[in-house]
């Protein structure tokens, strides 16, 4: 079943069109990877999903029905990449409180939060407060504030940021563990490795228009430009046939662009023929790096500021 | 609306709790307090008295300068003069020349220390009451006869009372009470308006820069955000304002008890002291006090403290929602609030100002319309209320007022809902007035 479905979603700003005819759809338990340059539409897209902005047009379902802000904050946790607590509130007063506002009851509210506490070992910080916090405790707090309450959609908006790698690897691995349990996440964020990493699925948006969507192998794929690196034990004789082209050579390695209507093994073949001694031979497939890069460039750089609603 | 709930609490309880607000709800009564006390204790035990020795060579003056008991006293002696009235144990010496009626000559009077321009008055007084029954005497008129005339005022052979006819009665006008209890009244919405205005401001600013805001709004409307915020802090200057109130009564009344019945009494005195400066006028104060009393018995207390909660509530939310949409739409900077928060402390200055003219004349076409305008109403309409309604202020005047006190801060509440929604999310640059007339103009 589709945890969440956007269909024909659209927002326009006087000045830009934020978010122009996006669709996609989630399955539950997937992570999500929402992808794209800066001022792409991004925010404007989770802030529909959140309820936050009313779509101009287009429809949001969730778990099946039409979303209603109203009344389904309590199946959605949102951390937004502009995020910060109450400076002088008790963090355990701060996290109950949040949580009661998405729809806990105080009771349940209270027991959560101390569950989470324990897990994450924050016991001792109920009667501090935000300011007695490191940077990257805070953001510890944010993550736990954020999926609480259990929700059934997890939007994440540069989770990240602003952690070290001993806490990145805890909230990565709660981010599995919250999936595998049936919770479907939404991530968005510009570090391409932890996309590959973590994303079963991701989306590329640019300038308003979905450009990319599928899974990350199946990305992958769709933008290979059929290089190979292939090892040698000796390297004579030539280099040169019509079935590749010779892109880079270091050492006992070379990288080759197989030529269109030629196949690996026919490369395999030649070299076997010159009596290479072949080590290895491996596809080059894009980082999504390079893919991100080779969309996303050459577009004029898109917004360099926040929209201005107005 | 549970959302509304939980905001409301958590705005109220995080503010009741915090330090700032105990200490300032019980050190002011307390501080209050203690300054009638010490003023008493003062007045009552400032037994040092200044001997002043008079060099008086014409004699004019000599035994006619009144010794005041607890102040000043008088000493006589012509061989005194400014080298040595130290060693001869005096605080000061007045040295009084011969009189010329050819020149005008100087009369000194030489201290160590600096006297006080109460005792310089006072000694100014004594002389001018001497000289006057010196010259009394040349004119052959006896001075007390003259004074007592002087003095004569129409209420010691007639009683005067100022009265209104309203539907046929006569009744007894009382200025002063309405005076007392509209000034008051509205002194006390001006004073809300700014500082709980101001709280609801920063309160929202704080919530902006925290960066909270979008965590916040993901679970609750922006709407439902700004009315929990504003709400709660009005309950938060209610309970400042009753325990306040409380207090002082019940730290005045505990004070009856332990200070001496005379010092209350000393206290009386130098108050009516400050205005007047004599007996008589004590007299006169005191009976216009035993009128005062008289006339806050007559005055319609429930209709007072019913329109007073409700300029009180309905010019809080007026002016707070808009505190909460200037506060949505600026950054850190504390001076690009400054600059949007004089459009909307202007007003309230305005009517105070309006209201310290506005109540001597509660008819004029000044109060009248100041008191309709929401603008200005809360803090206008309070100070004419007192004077009698529908006296001075015709039933249709207050209704008026209050409906448009009502469509007002509903018209505020929802505009500054607009700029906030969107204001608390913009980071950045500071928007224009234009630039948030357009959101709020914006479906």
């Amino acid at each position: 079943m589709n945890v969440l479905e956007v269909k024909n979603l659209k927002k326009y700003f006087a000045t830009q069109k934020a978010v122009d005819d996006i669709s996609f759809e989630l399955k539950k338990g997937s992570i999500f990877g929402l992808l794209g340059p800066n001022g792409a539409g991004k925010t404007t897209l989770i802030r529909m999903i959140t309820g936050i902005f009313y779509p101009d047009e287009g429809e949001i379902y969730l778990e099946g029905e039409k979303f209603d802000p109203n009344n389904d904050a309590l199946k959605i946790g949102y951390m937004p990449e502009e995020r910060g607590l109450y400076k002088k509130m008790k963090i355990g007063d701060q996290a109950v409180f949040l949580s009661r506002l998405k729809g806990l009851s105080k009771g349940d509210a209270i027991a959560s939060v101390k569950e989470w506490f324990i897990k994450f070992e924050m016991q001792s910080w109920w009667n501090k407060k935000i300011e007695d916090l490191s940077k990257g405790m805070g953001q510890k707090l944010q993550f736990v504030i954020t999926v609480l309450h259990r929700p059934k959609l997890i939007i994440l908006d540069e989770p990240f940021s602003g952690l070290d790698p001993v806490n990145a690897n805890l909230i990565k691995d709660e981010i599995y563990a919250l999936a595998q349990k049936g919770a479907t996440i939404i991530f968005s964020t510009h570090r391409m490795e932890q996309v590959e990493e973590i994303c079963d699925h991701i989306i590329l948006v640019n300038k308003g228009k979905k450009i990319v969507d599928g899974s990350v192998s199946g990305v992958k794929q769709q933008f290979k430009e059929n290089l190979f690196e292939i090892g040698f034990e000796n390297a004579s004789g030539s280099l040169s046939s019509p079935a590749f082209t010779l892109i880079g050579k270091r050492d006992r390695h070379i990288v080759v662009k197989i030529n269109e209507g030629y196949r690996s093994n026919q490369v395999l073949q030649f070299f076997i023929q010159q009596g290479v001694e072949i080590l290895s031979f491996t596809e080059l497939l894009p980082s999504l790096n390079d893919i991100f890069i080779k969309l996303v460039e050459g577009t004029p750089l898109a917004r360099q500021f926040q929209p201005v609603m107005a | 609306m549970n959302k509304i709930l939980i905001i409301f609490q958590k705005e109220y309880l995080t503010r009741v709790k915090n330090k700032t607000f105990i200490i300032s709800t019980f050190l002011l009564p307390i501080l209050i307090v203690t300054f009638i006390g010490v003023t008493a204790y003062l007045a009552s035990h400032n037994t040092e008295k200044t001997t002043i020795v008079v060099n008086d060579v014409s004699g004019d003056f000599a035994n006619n300068l009144k010794s005041d008991t607890s102040q000043v006293s008088f000493v006589y002696d012509n061989a005194a003069n400014a080298d040595n009235f130290a060693q001869k144990g005096y605080k000061a010496v007045l040295i009084i020349p011969k009189y010329d009626s050819a020149k005008k000559d100087t009369i000194r009077l030489v201290s160590e220390k600096e006297l006080g321009l109460s005792t310089q008055e006072y000694v100014k007084n004594q002389l001018g009451s001497a000289l006057q029954k010196k010259l009394f005497k040349e004119k052959k008129f006896d001075k007390p006869s003259v004074d007592s005339i002087l003095q004569t005022s129409v209420t010691d052979v007639y009683e005067f009372n100022a009265y209104k006819q309203k539907e046929g009665q006569i009744q007894q006008s009382n200025f002063w009470a309405a005076y007392g209890i509209g000034f008051t009244s509205g002194m006390v919405i001006y004073i809300t308006l700014m500082i709980y205005g101001m709280m609801v401001m920063r309160g929202v600013m704080e919530e902006k820069t925290n960066r909270i805001a979008e965590v916040m709004v993901s679970s609750v409307k922006p709407f439902q955000m700004m009315i929990g915020k504003i709400t709660g802090i009005a309950a938060v200057g209610l309970t400042q304002f009753l325990m306040w109130v409380v207090l002082i009564i019940v730290l005045l009344s505990a004070a009856g008890v332990f200070l001496p019945h005379e010092t209350l009494h000393q206290v009386q005195q130098t108050a009516t002291n400050m205005h007047g400066n004599g007996s008589v006028q004590a007299g006169e104060t005191a009976s216009k006090l035993d009128e005062v009393t008289r006339a806050f018995a007559g005055t319609k207390w429930i209709l007072i403290v019913f329109c007073f909660l409700f300029y009180f509530t309905g010019g809080y939310l007026f002016y707070a929602s808009l505190f909460a949409a200037v506060g949505s739409v600026v950054n850190e900077d504390a001076q690009e609030a400054q600059s949007l928060t004089l459009p909307l402390t202007m007003p309230i200055i305005l009517s105070f100002v309006v209201m310290t003219t506005s109540i001597y004349t509660p008819s004029s076409g000044l109060s009248v319309w100041a008191s309709i305008i929401p603008f200005s109403s809360p803090i206008i309409m309070m100070s004419r209320i007192p004077f009698g309604v529908p006296g001075t202020v015709p039933w249709w005047q207050l209704g008026l007022s209050m409906a448009m006190l009502v469509a007002g801060f509903l018209f505020t509440v929802w505009l500054a809902g607009k700029i906030y929604r969107t204001g608390i999310l913009l980071y950045g640059k500071k928007p224009t007035w234009r630039e948030m007339l357009k959101w709020a103009l914006r479906k």
